[in-house]
């Protein structure tokens, strides 16, 4: 099987650093530009199975604020980002809520948590919100 | 009337002020207080739910509100006094701060030194003058931003974004996630004004297209937007006639740069840096007023967090030393300035080191992108330090520590400038 050369954008942090990935037979035999090892881990990955961090907002009921912002705890499938962005549409909580209390505790089945990126507290009481 | 003491006071409570605020605790003051006009700490961060603050500061890659939540839970234990919900309308030499609030009234506070920490905000459609009609539906990107994450409403379904800053690939991802198309982002400059991380993340991973040297010539609608027309543009940014093209939309967000907020240093009569559109400052963030000290965008517009928490931090230390007279005035310092190749530099202006710091660190922009570059530091007309840059660009700051053994050497400029290198 011929060799493909994958060029390959970093997001592991905002350097943006650009390399290739060079996969023969479904494997990465080489790899060019990322200058440490997350960069790498993040290409190698990125070529055979992409995945992303979701961040969105789920709604908050008897809480200062209407949304409460959630985050998942690993990546998740890039293909499937979309997919847990309409389940947390559904999700309703009640205030108060601490920060890092987990919002799902597996979504879709992938395994992955969603935690409370920050506290929301009954509506009327000062901070948290 | 009886008029509150603080050692220090910092106007703004988003990620500049607390820094700065628990800076000046560390540094030996006693009573801190922060001014903030919102209902809660936290600033823009708490409107900023996406992830990737703290990799510098915290070694963990946090969400905008668990950024400022870390820093909420220390100025708490760190006995720093809040009041929210309070707008300072002026401060007066000798460190008068005047400020209202709906419970507390109009008020002044006495300060031993301020911060100044009101942050930025947004260039809005006037600032960037788009012809057209004024319909419904044109947002800020962080107007839309607070709308989407805070509020839960979804300013438009068919959605184009001019400029690409990086709050505008932001809201792209946003927007799309909820639900919404969003056609195009529209750049007119010959490169992307954001982070790499987020063209890919944000653009590529949605096939949003980005369109450089491309601008809106006209809005269209009467009530509500109904579509822009978009045309390319010259070197000289002059539309270019026969690429104009139309695209129908119900909302267009704008991101096109970011205004530091600084009526208030302006109307004291503080020294500003035209290009920065903040004070200009020496290394310890003082500014051309002593006892006024100014961190984070509010000074200039800074990419990541981590920087504004790093640079107030220095600004509440310098505060506190000034407020217990162990950090001099504003005199007998020497002039920085930006050369060739070098759009800002922050710190405009070195006074004299107070013996205990090894460095000090600049902030620089560069008016264009090169790769490789080499950013040199010239003492009058000698070269004394340079370093290789990989990549530079516009919208990425550099920063640099510098020794003070270098910068101190009797010179009477010093000059940054930035040059192409060899490969
Ligand atoms: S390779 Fe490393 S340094 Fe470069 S962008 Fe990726 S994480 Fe950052």
């Amino acid at each position: 099987m011929a060799s493909e050369i994958h060029p390959i954008l970093c997001i592991g942090c905002p350097s943006g650093c650009g390399g290739e990935v060079v996969v023969e037979d479904g494997k990465v035999t080489e790899m060019r530009g990322f200058t440490c090892d997350k960069g790498k881990a993040y290409a190698a990955e990125e070529v055979v199975a992409p995945r992303r961090m979701v961040t969105t907002t789920v709604r908050v009921r008897g809480g200062g604020l209407p949304l409460l912002p959630v985050v998942s705890e690993q990546p998740v499938p890039k293909d499937r980002v979309l997919d847990c962005v309409s389940q947390l549409r559904a999700v309703e909580l009640t205030a108060p809520i601490a920060a890092g209390d987990v919002v799902v505790p597996d979504l879709l089945g992938l395994g992955i948590r969603f935690v409370a990126s920050r506290s929301i507290g009954a509506a009327g009481e000062g901070y948290p919100l | 009337m009886h008029e509150p003491y603080y050692d220090v006071v910092t106007i703004g409570g988003g990620p500049a002020g607390m820094a700065a605020a628990l800076g000046a605790r560390e540094a030996g003051a006693d009573k801190v207080l922060i001014l903030e006009r919102d209902r809660e700490l936290g600033g823009i961060l708490q409107q900023c739910i996406h992830n990737g603050f703290g990799l510098r500061r915290f070694q963990a890659e946090l969400t905008g509100p668990g950024y400022a939540h870390r820093y909420i839970e220390m100025v708490e234990k760190a006995g720093i006094d809040v009041w929210l919900d309070t707008t300072v309308l002026a401060t007066a030499p000798g460190g008068a701060v005047s400020c209202v609030s709906p419970t507390g009234g109009p008020q002044t506070v006495r300060a031993g030194a301020v911060v100044y920490a009101m942050g930025c905000r947004e260039r809005t459609r006037g600032a960037i003058r788009i012809p057209g009609s004024r319909p419904a539906g044109v947002f800020t990107a962080g107007a839309a931003q607070r709308m989407v994450n805070m509020e839960g409403y979804l300013p438009g379904h068919d959605v184009v974004i001019i400029g690409s800053g990086d709050i505008g690939l932001i809201m792209a991802r946003r927007m799309t996630l909820e639900g919404a198309r969003v056609r195009a982002v529209f750049e007119i400059m010959p490169y992307s004004n954001g982070l790499t991380r987020n063209i890919v993340q944000c653009l590529n991973d949605f096939s949003i297209p980005l369109y450089l040297s491309h601008s809106v010539v006209a809005v269209h609608g009467h009530d509500r937007v109904t579509g822009v027309t978009v045309a390319q543009v010259d070197s000289h940014f002059a539309p270019v006639p026969g690429t104009e093209f139309e695209l129908p939309c119900d909302c267009v967000l704008l991101s096109v740069g970011l205004i530091p907020e600084n009526e208030l240093t302006r109307s004291a009569g503080i020294h500003m840096d035209s290009v920065t559109g903040g004070a200009v400052v020496d290394q310890f963030r003082q500014t051309s007023a002593q006892g006024f000290f100014a961190a984070g965008n509010v000074l200039h517009v800074h990419d990541l967090v981590d920087w504004v928490s790093r640079e107030a931090e220095t600004a509440g230390q310098s505060a506190a030393r000034f407020a217990h007279g162990a950090l001099g005035g504003t005199g007998g310092a020497l002039a920085v300035s930006a050369g060739a190749g070098v759009r800002t530099v922050v710190p405009q202006r070195l006074v004299p080191p107070t013996g205990d710091e090894k460095s000090v660190r600049f902030y620089f922009r560069a008016t264009q992108p090169l790769q490789p570059a080499i950013l040199a530091l010239h003492a009058d007309d000698n070269v004394v330090w340079q370093r290789r840059l990989r990549v530079v660009k516009p919208s990425e700051m550099v920063v640099a520590d510098i020794q003070v053994a270098t910068l101190f050497q009797g010179a009477e400029n010093l000059t940054f400038t930035i040059s192409p290198a060899t490969e």
